[in-house]
């Protein structure tokens, strides 16, 4: 009973963090259609910033968050216009595998530059620290706030993708980028701000998920695997697909780190062997696909 | 079988007529070339002869990618399994019960073949980033084993211990290396007259008929994915030799044998060199270790610098994709290739 408890808390938190990174890739992957390998270099850039500001500069917890999202979503904007804007839709997945493999490459190189290669942390405020009562248990304050920081994620980008005008336009783009373009709908501008929206999501996760997925140079070439992985499950451009693939795979890992310690992350990627054979193109069918 | 790919290879061999034979004019000096520039890299540089056998080994690891990607079009960044599990079986086969470095490579070979044949049937129906997502696994999968089924593999320890016997009995494995660089590429030039013999194969031509178009083979009767499969399999038989021959030549195997950066790399070093030429598959490789070996000697950061840029640099600056790339870049380094690395390494 213990154990299913702790597995219930710390699946849904690992969940929430693999959801709020991958949730930023599979948006831009259903509507760009770019299999951005780099995706998990932006969530380590937004770690990293968070690290320095608040053990650096010395900021307090929530305006380091602040800062790292917004500095990485700037940073990584030019990208935008300099580099994936000539692969977005691309038929041809082998030159964006290599374009983005091979700005990961430079990020790596970059932020082990400038910030060394040891491992870094984001000092958690007291008010983090302890634990809540939730009933006759008690959780850990950080996976409490994890978990409630992806809900908010997944209710906020709902509402904002179904919802607002953004959101109207963007699903426009999606389902037909010609027809939306012709419309009058501006896709140059919904693709930099659904970039923008990609980067700033891996960033956010890059920073709350700095405890359970720690920061280090090859962060960005260790996880990418994962959020990939919960994109092909979820089904790209799926916000409730990504959710479900997330928290399930989640799930799995940390249940079978638990229970089974000797195979590590052999039930992660068993689990997404068999999915994916039964759901080709994961559980809820893309809207690209 | 053959009955179904021989009018399919008639039809993609016409189409492709005029390349075909302007390359064949090229073509039968290229293998006997590359014998020839590895002798002489033996007697030239005989301080680099573990570098030289890596190259040679990994070559023809990247040959097997060359296979599935360049005449197969399957995107994979999962070869590396096929890599480890060979290497894997012939270092298991020789420290338990044969150390005849033929008996590893056929080991290897066949190990895997056998888990690109099944994996392979599993994954190929699918496309786009499901497959990419597939092989990825596909690869963690085969690396946790290894990792966990310590007893067999020796787990993060990387298996230790293998001792190859003389080849053929006559030549003995020496600690200059002088026996490892020479069986090495005696293999990588048996394994690319192998491949090209396979991909000029009406069943080659099929595989390339399939990657230009499927809906056309499968109009004429053929099943694409089972031609897939096939050579999938085909192109694990050579990982698998590869990374046997990894484990025979060098007497260790490691985890990351089977790991993502290797594919990656793998990747990397064929686009390098071109795609869907076999050549290509060498010279990358030998491009790509050589410049590593001298840049990574001060800091492997600065390596990862430079590979990043130069892969930005050729999906940007070269357009029309890939294939354009690679026609160029091996236009540029084909003529002068083996003066170039030689002076590099020297």
């Amino acid at each position: 009973m213990e154990s299913i408890f702790g597995i219930a808390v710390d699946g849904v938190a690992y969940g929430m963090i693999l959801f709020i990174i991958s949730v930023g890739l599979s948006v831009t992957l259903g509507l760009m259609r770019v299999v951005n390998l780099a995706h998990g270099a932006f969530a380590m850039v937004g770690g990293y910033v968070a690290s320095y500001a608040a053990q650096g500069a010395g900021l307090p917890y929530g305006v380091a968050l602040v800062v790292a999202v917004v500095l990485t979503v700037l940073a990584t904007l030019p990208l935008e216009r300099l580099l994936y804007r000539r692969i977005y839709g691309s038929a041809n997945e082998l030159a964006q595998v290599l374009l983005t493999i091979g700005l990961t490459f430079v990020i790596v190189a970059g932020m082990n530059y400038l910030f060394g290669p040891t491992l870094k942390r984001i000092p958690l405020p007291e008010l983090l620290t302890g634990t809540v009562e939730l009933g006759p248990k008690a959780i850990p304050t950080h996976r409490a706030f994890v978990i409630a920081a992806g809900a908010a994620t997944l209710v906020g980008l709902w509402w904002l993708l179904e919802r607002t005008d953004f959101g109207i336009r963007l699903r426009a783009a999606v389902d037909d980028p010609a027809m939306a373009a012709a419309l009058g709908i501006r896709t140059e501008r919904l693709y930099l701000a659904t970039f923008a929206l990609g980067t700033g999501l891996a960033a956010l996760g890059g920073v709350l998920g700095a405890e359970l997925l720690p920061l280090e140079p090859y962060y960005a070439i260790r996880y990418i695997v994962l959020f990939l992985a919960v994109v092909a499950v979820g089904g790209a451009g799926s916000i409730f697909g990504s959710a479900a693939a997330a928290l399930a795979l989640g799930i799995v890992d940390t249940a079978g780190k638990y229970l089974i310690p000797n195979f590590g992350e052999f039930f992660f990627y068993a689990a997404l062997i068999l999915i994916l054979f039964r759901w080709p193109h994961g559980f809820f069918k893309g809207r690209t696909a | 079988m053959t009955s179904v790919a021989e009018p399919d290879g008639k039809a993609a061999s016409m189409t492709r007529r005029l390349p075909l034979a302007a390359r064949r004019e090229l073509d039968w000096i290229g293998i006997p070339l590359i014998a020839a520039v590895g002798l002489a890299a033996y007697w030239l540089l005989p301080d680099d002869l573990a570098l030289l056998t890596r190259i040679a080994a990994s070559a023809l690891f990247v040959l097997s990618l060359d296979l599935v990607l360049g005449y197969g079009g399957i995107a994979t960044l999962g070869q590396a399994a096929m890599f480890g599990t060979g290497a894997y079986a012939a270092g298991i086969l020789a420290v338990n019960w044969n150390n005849d470095p033929f008996a590893m490579l056929a080991v290897g070979g066949l190990a895997g073949g056998l888990i690109a044949l099944v994996t392979g049937a599993l994954i190929l129906h699918a496309r786009g980033l499901t497959l990419l997502m597939l092989t990825i696994a596909v690869a963690q999968i085969v690396q946790e084993v290894a990792n966990k089924a310590r007893d067999w593999t020796g787990g993060s320890d990387g298996l230790s211990g293998i001792d190859p016997a003389p080849v053929l009995g006559m030549f003995r494995f020496d600690m200059f290396g002088h026996t490892s660089y020479l069986f090495a590429l005696a293999v990588l030039v048996v394994g690319l007259a192998v491949a090209r013999r396979i991909v000029r194969s009406p069943f080659g031509l099929a595989c390339r008929g399939v990657k230009e178009d499927p809906l056309r083979i499968s109009a004429i009767g053929g099943s694409p994915k089972s031609y897939l499969v096939a050579l999938y399999a085909v192109a694990g038989v050579f990982a698998g030799v590869a990374g046997a021959l990894t484990a025979v030549t060098s007497g260790i195997v490691g985890l990351d044998s089977a790991g993502f950066s290797w594919s990656a790399e793998a990747l990397v070093m064929l686009v390098l060199g071109g795609t869907g030429r076999l050549y290509g598959a060498v010279i990358g490789t030998a491009a790509f270790m050589g410049v590593h070996h001298i840049l990574a000697a001060n800091d492997p950061y600065h390596w990862m610098a430079f590979i990043g840029l130069f892969l930005i640099g050729i999906v940007l600056f070269l357009p029309g994709g890939i294939v354009s790339v690679t026609g160029r870049i091996s236009a540029l380094l084909r003529p002068r290739a083996a003066p170039g690395h030689e002076g590099d390494r020297a």
